[in-house]
């Protein structure tokens, strides 16, 4: 240290308690998920469009995946569903919290400004070129964070939910109209299965970004709600 | 400090009790309105009351699985194994199932045996649905039978009839609650696309449960016995399929 500087431990705070809470029960309900529901898909790896489909009719796509009959599709079902009950009561209180709060309006809808096609241009190239983000901007997220947290949290989690319930059989025998209105049991069983493709792209890019940005003062950010950063000043 | 202390024991170990009482009338209640699966033991038995017990009580008793125009019948309808390789079935099987009979027994005021001819002369429903099977293939197909409420009624159910267990000529014996149970759509079904049930489809008679996965539509009936328990029954599961892995109720 330098004679005639002071050092401060500067801390914001970042995430409140609602959200860290309900960000890290959906991290643990998401790996449950997506663990049972490639062992329900590995019973029979091949997606149809329509309403029926099986081996010896035609598929959409055949995965390049073996067909594994060893009962794991029996405790994947049974997990997915707790996890399921999880994910879906958290979703429900984080929705509810991002609703009253204004942590959807403040957080995550994107400024005026933001949307303009200089600004919009900036942050794409500044990503395109690998650019990490100052430390102003960590404080808020850009224009895309925005938007990709907008698509998982409005778009991708209730059609994965939506599709979910129109495979139950009991489900839709209360409203047809969510099976029918996808073409069918099958249509919704492949649209389940894209839509998990586009979380886990997510999760994927998600991850990256966090280790980009600097994994260990994210992370801690997201657990104890606050960074802290020591400023010299002179 | 010492008056503080007793207090606050005074009021957490109260309101541990009011919590501890609250959570086993819940369960009372819950169990009482048929809204605790049998296989709601072990780590996964929570999401599994959930789902039945969110769907028993959000749901009709009565709602009606989608029933499709005949044109959508699959040509492809898999078949997973095949009938029952045992001396009783290949009996049965060579006299045209004239020998069989289905013994209705347990909780009802009338215990009987129906042969296939009786059965086949009772008011019969056809329908044309949709059957999913765990495994995610499926298909659409048309079945004739007699509504289990008919033969149900028949043999006079007693009121504390809780759980219809049916026991097949394979393992796979398994069990409705009573809303399943008198559901229009839940056939002992003896035809198959207008023909007879062909033997690794279930006959002479199998169940057909609409509104759950295919694995709950099971093969080759041979007794149906009505209870208030399932727990003197194999496990007390209610069904073979948890004994293996797979949920009871298969609603999903």
């Amino acid at each position: 240290m330098r004679a005639g500087s002071v050092q401060a431990v500067v801390r914001e705070a970042r995430h409140c308690a609602v959200v860290r809470i309900t960000h890290w029960l959906t991290t643990v309900s998401f790996g449950g998920l997506l663990v049972s529901g490639f062992a329900i898909l590995l019973a029979h790896p091949r997606l149809y469009w329509g309403e029926t489909g099986a081996v010896g009719t035609d598929s959409i796509i055949d995965l390049p995946l073996p067909f594994v009959l060893t009962g794991q599709s029996g405790w994947g079902r049974y997990l997915h569903f707790l996890s399921a009950w999880v994910c879906v009561l958290t979703g429900l209180v984080y929705a509810l919290y991002g609703l009253s709060s204004q942590h959807f309006r403040n957080d995550l809808l994107p400024a005026r400004a933001d949307l303009s096609w200089t600004c919009l241009s900036r942050v794409v190239s500044n990503h395109l070129h690998l650019k990490l983000a100052t430390a102003e901007a960590f404080a808020s997220y850009n224009v895309l964070q925005r938007f990709t947290y907008l698509m998982v949290v409005f778009v991708l989690f209730p059609l994965m939910i939506w599709t979910g319930l129109a495979m139950s059989p009991a489900i839709t025998s209360v409203f047809p109209v969510l099976v029918n209105l996808l073409g069918g049991q099958q249509s919704a069983r492949t649209i389940h299965f894209v839509v998990a493709g586009f979380l886990v792209l997510f999760l994927v890019v998600h991850v990256s970004m966090v280790c980009a940005g600097g994994f260990r003062s994210r992370v801690r950010a997201m657990i104890t709600g606050y960074t802290t950063s020591i400023k010299v000043r002179a | 400090m010492k008056d503080r202390l007793t207090r606050r024991k005074w009021i957490t170990t109260g309101l541990a009790a009011a919590g501890a009482s609250g959570l086993v009338a819940a369960a009372r209640l819950a169990d009482r309105y048929g809204l605790i699966p049998p296989d709601h033991g072990g780590i996964y038995g929570a999401g599994e009351t959930l789902t039945y017990a969110t769907q028993r009580l959000l749901m009709s008793y009565h709602s009606l699985a989608r029933e499709f125009d005949r044109s959508r019948i699959s040509k492809v309808i898999p078949v997973n194994g095949p009938p029952p390789e045992n001396e009783t079935y290949e009996l049965f099987r060579e006299h045209d199932f004239e020998d069989w009979r289905l013994v209705v027994d347990g909780l009802v005021a009338r215990p009987s045996a129906f042969s296939l001819a009786e059965l086949k002369a009772f008011p019969s429903r056809t329908q044309i649905t949709h059957q999913a099977c765990e495994e995610g293939w499926s298909f659409i197909a048309e079945w004739t039978g007699v509504p289990l409420s008919y033969v149900l009624n028949l043999a006079g159910v007693r009121p504390q009839a809780r759980y219809v267990v049916f026991l097949p000529l394979d393992p796979f014996w398994d069990s409705l609650d009573m809303p399943d149970a008198w559901h229009p759509q839940t056939l002992l079904a003896y035809a198959m696309n207008g023909e007879d049930l062909p033997a690794p489809h279930g006959a002479p008679v199998r169940l057909r449960v609409a509104r759950q996965l295919g694995y709950k539509s099971i093969k080759y009936l041979a007794r149906i016995t009505v209870t208030d328990t399932l727990k003197n029954i194999g496990k007390g599961w209610g069904s073979y399929s948890p004994e293996i892995g797979y949920s009871w109720y298969a609603g999903i």
